[in-house]
Order: C-alpha cells, then sequence, then structure tokens
C-alpha cells in the first residue's frame, strides 16, 4: 500500500503490498482445516509436520532475520513443549489444552532464561543458547516421571486414532496460522521497525529512543513459545517422545536454519517457502541417506552464498 | 572565560565528566553549562575528545565520573533510550544507517519511538525530519544504498525525527561541497531559529562560526577555551592546541 502525502510524495510503508497475499493466506488456511473432509487421515497427518516445520522457520526467522538475534538453542523449547504435555497431562489436563498451558510456561521460562542468553553477543549468544538448550535437557532427564532419559508416552490420550490425528491436525494447523497472524501482526506495528532498527545497528536504535534489550525480549519470549507449541504438537503427532537426545536435539536448530535460508532470510514469505522446500525434499529424497544429506547442505551453502554475495 | 549566557537557565549540564578506556583517559574533567536555546559549537585536534563527549552526554557511553543534567534532571545513568525520548537528539560521525529499512521507516523509527508518536501522526513527523533534511526525493530506497552523503543527512533526518529539544550534531557537514555545506548551514540555521538548542562538533569551522553565537574548544580531554567563536578562534590557547607551541 501506498500513501500520498503533502509534497506529492508517495511512501510505501512497512512493504504494505501484502493484502492479495494475505486473502490468499486465510483462505488456504481455511482450506486447510477443511482438508480432513476431504482427504483420508493417512494424508492430513503428513501435513502436520509441514505445519510445524512452518511455524519452527517463521519464529526463528523473527529472532535472526528481524531482530538479529542468531539462536541455536530453540531445541530447548521445542524439548520443554513436548514434555510439557506429560507434566500437565499428569495433572488431569486434556493433551491438547495441555499444548496452550504448557506454551505459557514456556513463555514464563524464556523470559527467565532471556536474562542468561542476552548477557553474550553474536557468536556467543548463539552457543550459549546452545548450552542453555542442552542444560535444559539435562535437568529434564533428572526426572523419573518424564522417563528420565528413555522418553515417554502420553497417559491419558484420546483413544480413537481417527479423532486424535485430527485434533493434532488442526492443533498443528490452528498454531501455525497463529503463529503468521503475530507475526505479521508484530512486523505491522511499531514493533517492526524497532526490531529491524535493532538488527542494523543497536547503537542507533537506543540513540532513537528504542528500548532495544525490552524488543529482544519480546521477540525472545514469542520465539520460545513458537517453538514450544511446534515441541507439543511433536509429542502429540508421536504419542510421546522416544528420547530426550532426539526432541533436544541441536539437528532442529540446524533445520530452521536451513529452511530460513533457502526460503529467504528477513522476510514473512521465506520461511514458509524454505519449510516447503525442506519438507518435499525429506518427504520424497530422505530415503537416499547420505546423499541426500550432502545435497541438502549443498543446497543450503549455496543459497547462503548468493544471499550474502547480494546483501 | 565564563560562558557568556551562563545566567539563563541550563538545559544541559555536565559537571566533572570523565571518561576513560582502560588506561586512556579520554575526557579528565569537562563542566559545561548550555542554557536553552543555544547552539554551542564544539572544535578540537583529532583525539580530544570531542565524540566521546557527545556520547557520554546522549547515554551511548557511560560516564566514568561526573553528572549529567538534562531539563533539571540527572541523567547520568538513565539509558540512551529515555535520554532520546525525553529530547536528545544525536547524528553519529560514522553514519549508522538502518540499511535494510527505506530512508522513511529510518525517520519514522525516530518518530515512533524518540518521539513517541503513533500511527499517522508518526508518519507525518517522519516526513518533516525527512522535508528539512531534504531527502524527501529519496524517501523509498534502502538506506543501505545511500551514498556518504545521503547516509549523513538520514542522520539529521532520524534525529530530528525524534523532536529533540538538544540536538547533538557530530562532524555532519565533513565531506560535504560548498553549496550542500550552505544547505545544510540554512537548515541549522532553522532549526535553531525554532528554538533547539544545538551542540555541534565540526571540523568545517566556517559551517561552525555561521550558526553558533558560542565556541568551546576542546585538548586532551578538558576545555581550553569557551565563549564567543571569533574570540575562541583568536586565542592563543586556540591556536597552540591545534598548530602546536610554536606560534
Amino acid at each position: 500500500m501506498a500513501e500520498l502525502v503533502p509534497g506529492h510524495v508517495r511512501v510505501d510503508r512497512l512493504r504494505r503490498r501484502m493484502i492479495a497475499t494475505q486473502i490468499v493466506g486465510a483462505v488456504v488456511i481455511l482450506l486447510l482445516a477443511l482438508a480432513p473432509y476431504v482427504f483420508v487421515p493417512a494424508v492430513t497427518s503428513q501435513w502436520i509436520k509441514l505445519f510445524y516445520l512452518i511455524t519452527l522457520a517463521t519464529v526463528w526467522n523473527l529472532l535472526a532475520g528481524y531482530a538479529g538475534m542468531v539462536s541455536v538453542g530453540q531445541q530447548a523449547y521445542i524439548g520443554l513443549g513436548a514434555y510439557g504435555i506429560f507434566v500437565f497431562n499428569d495433572l488431569g489436563v486434556n493433551p491438547y489444552a495441555g499444548a496452550l498451558v504448557a506454551s505459557v510456561a514456556i513463555g514464563v521460562i524464556a523470559f527467565g532464561l532471556s536474562f542468561v542468553a542476552f548477557r553474550l553477543r553474536g557468536g556467543y549468544f548463539a552457543i550459549g543458547t546452545w548450552v542453555i538448550a542442552e542444560a535444559v535437557r539435562q535437568v529434564v532427564v533428572r526426572f523419573d516421571s518424564l522417563g528420565a532419559g528413555r522418553g515417554r508416552s502420553i497417559a491419558d490420550y484420546t483413544e480413537d486414532p481417527v479423532m486424535r490425528n485430527l485434533f493434532t491436525y488442526w492443533l498443528a494447523l490452528g498454531i501455525l496460522a497463529a503463529t503468521l497472524i503475530a507475526t505479521l501482526f508484530l512486523l505491522r506495528s511499531r514493533m517492526g521497525v524497532a526490531l529491524q532498527s535493532i538488527r542494523d545497528n543497536e547503537v542507533a536504535a537506543r540513540a532513537l529512543g528504542i528500548h532495544v534489550g525490552r524488543a529482544k525480549r519480546i521477540v525472545f519470549v514469542i520465539a520460545g513459545i513458537g517453538a514450544g507449541l511446534a515441541g507439543s504438537v511433536i509429542s502429540l503427532q508421536q504419542l510421546g517422545v522416544q528420547s530426550p537426545n532426539q526432541i533436544f536435539s541441536v539437528s532442529f536448530s540446524a533445520f530452521m536454519v536451513f529452511m530460513v535460508l533457502i526460503g529467504g532470510i528477513g522476510t514473512i514469505e521465506g520461511p514458509i517457502v524454505g519449510a516447503v522446500v525442506y519438507y518435499v525434499m525429506d518427504l520424497y529424497f530422505s530415503q537416499m541417506g547420505l546423499w541426500y544429506t550432502s545435497a541438502r547442505w549443498a543446497c543450503g551453502t549455496s543459497r547462503c552464498s548468493v544471499c550474502w554475495r547480494s546483501s | 572565560m565564563t560562558p557568556p549566557t551562563a545566567t539563563a537557565e541550563a538545559l544541559l549540564e555536565v559537571d566533572g565528566l570523565a571518561k576513560s578506556y582502560g588506561a586512556l583517559d579520554v575526557l579528565t574533567g569537562v563542566d559545561l553549562a548550555v542554557p536553552a536555546g543555544q547552539a554551542l559549537g564544539i572544535v578540537g585536534p583529532n583525539g580530544a575528545g570531542k565524540s566521546t563527549l557527545l556520547s557520554v552526554i546522549n547515554g551511548t557511553e557511560r560516564a566514568t565520573r561526573g553528572v549529567v543534567r538534562f531539563a533539571g534532571r540527572d541523567v547520568t545513568s538513565v539509558s540512551p533510550a529515555d535520554r532520546a525520548r525525553a529530547g536528545m537528539g544525536r547524528t553519529f560521525q560514522i553514519p549508522r544507517p538502518f540499511t535494510h529499512l527505506t530512508v522513511f521507516e529510518n525517520a519514522l523509527a525516530g518518530a515512533s519511538y524518540g518521539a513517541g508518536l503513533h500511527g499517522h501522526a508518526a508518519d507525518m513527523r517522519a516526513l518533516e525530519a525527512l522535508e528539512m533534511a531534504d531527502m524527501l526525493d529519496v524517501a523509498n530506497a534502502p538506506a543501505g544504498s545511500l551514498p556518504l552523503l545521503g547516509r549523513k543527512r538520514l542522520e539529521l533526518a532520524r534525529a530530528l525525527a525524534t523532536e529533540p529539544r538538544l540536538l547533538l550534531l557530530d562532524e555532519i557537514a565533513g565531506g560535504l561541497t560548498e553549496a550542500e555545506c550552505d544547505s545544510l548551514i540554512a537548515t541549522i540555521r532553522q532549526l535553531h531559529g525554532e528554538g533547539i538548542t544545538i551542540i555541534w562538533i565540526e571540523h568545517v569551522v566556517k559551517a561552525l562560526t555561521a550558526v553558533v553565537e558560542r565556541l568551546v574548544c576542546l585538548a586532551t580531554g578538558v576545555i581550553v577555551a569557551d565563549g564567543p567563536p571569533d574570540e575562541v578562534m583568536r586565542s592563543a590557547e586556540v591556536q597552540r592546541v591545534y598548530l602546536g607551541g610554536g606560534l
């Protein structure tokens, strides 16, 4: 959207030429919500992975692409989201509602952890977040009630596998829609300008009145909540956690980096494109083993070199 | 030498301001009172501590010792963001544009946060600031694509967007052509006419003397001369720090 202003200068505000995209997005999400009435559960349950991948890529892009915080420790919140299901399920909360309750708790935890992580900058911040994720894993495996180091299944769950799939599908889609809407809203608000200012130059951002720490903390908490919700979906889909090493794996961060870089960092649509590319590659080529892994990283590396050369 | 307008109420006061980086003492005790509405120029050789003084005033750097008072309030331990919101605008000697945002969005950051405006009011303030800095024609260009002079003007536009009561300018005229310099002087003179208090560091003395009514010379972290511009430029002390002791 362009605005006509005094002096007859048209100003493009925050790349607001996306109304059509938003309408298309809303229609796509609506169609996806109705998809289980058309497709068999075997098909729709595969899409759950795509939904949480887009969620993960979007929140990582918010962190790194918009606020300049390159975290490789988002698996901390994925793991907490997955384990949060058990904690609240054991207290008698329905596992789907448990995902939402856990996300609130994760927001509080991320807020607390931000005070540790924000003591570090740049590369040290990246490594610091990884160390924090490891520490979180170490704490979680201390609890026998959470399966200690062995992983655990959800105790009290919807019996009917079709309904189970359907609920997980809608939850994953709802989380994805909420993440995308929250991201759009955040970037359209003054906060969007503040975050990008901080990413480009913190000192100048401060001198213009932007509370850098506060803005970063808000994004850090939102990214933690998003990753936590994705973790809950993973746990619901797998009916539990196979092992803490899997759910707290740094590979999740590697995938997030891959998806965001492939699609285009610092753009709203980039993580969606990247997640779709990754999902398709994973779906069709993952049987190819090492060749697939090599090709994926070659693809990621070449995309990065293009990005950095052009920036 | 006493400041010529020391009787008026000071908008900015610094007392015994010192800043050290490890063993390096950059400022060793600066006392300065700037009355509201005054345009003050600061000159001094390279390494005199001029930029550091601005940084300590606006909070980008913490003072090692001393006090900064702004509008009667002690802001020594106040964050630079809150000082900006209180009315301190600042430009940087080496421009620090938000390269991935457009020129307009750069100014919008200042209008939204420094001036605390929302929605349409923030847009209008950003555009006003761009107009004052003569940047409306490049409003939609990414700030990263600006040449050096454009970046310098953007520094001014962004600071103006915060609706400052005190404008701290750090070598904004350096590297400009004569015509550009004249247009900048006219802009700053206009801002001064609107009652904005200005502290301006500049090597281009001609630009300074065309606007400021008071000049301070800083050398090795202390003020060595303070007074009307022509008096200060003629003073033996200033000639000594610029040209060495042989004169």
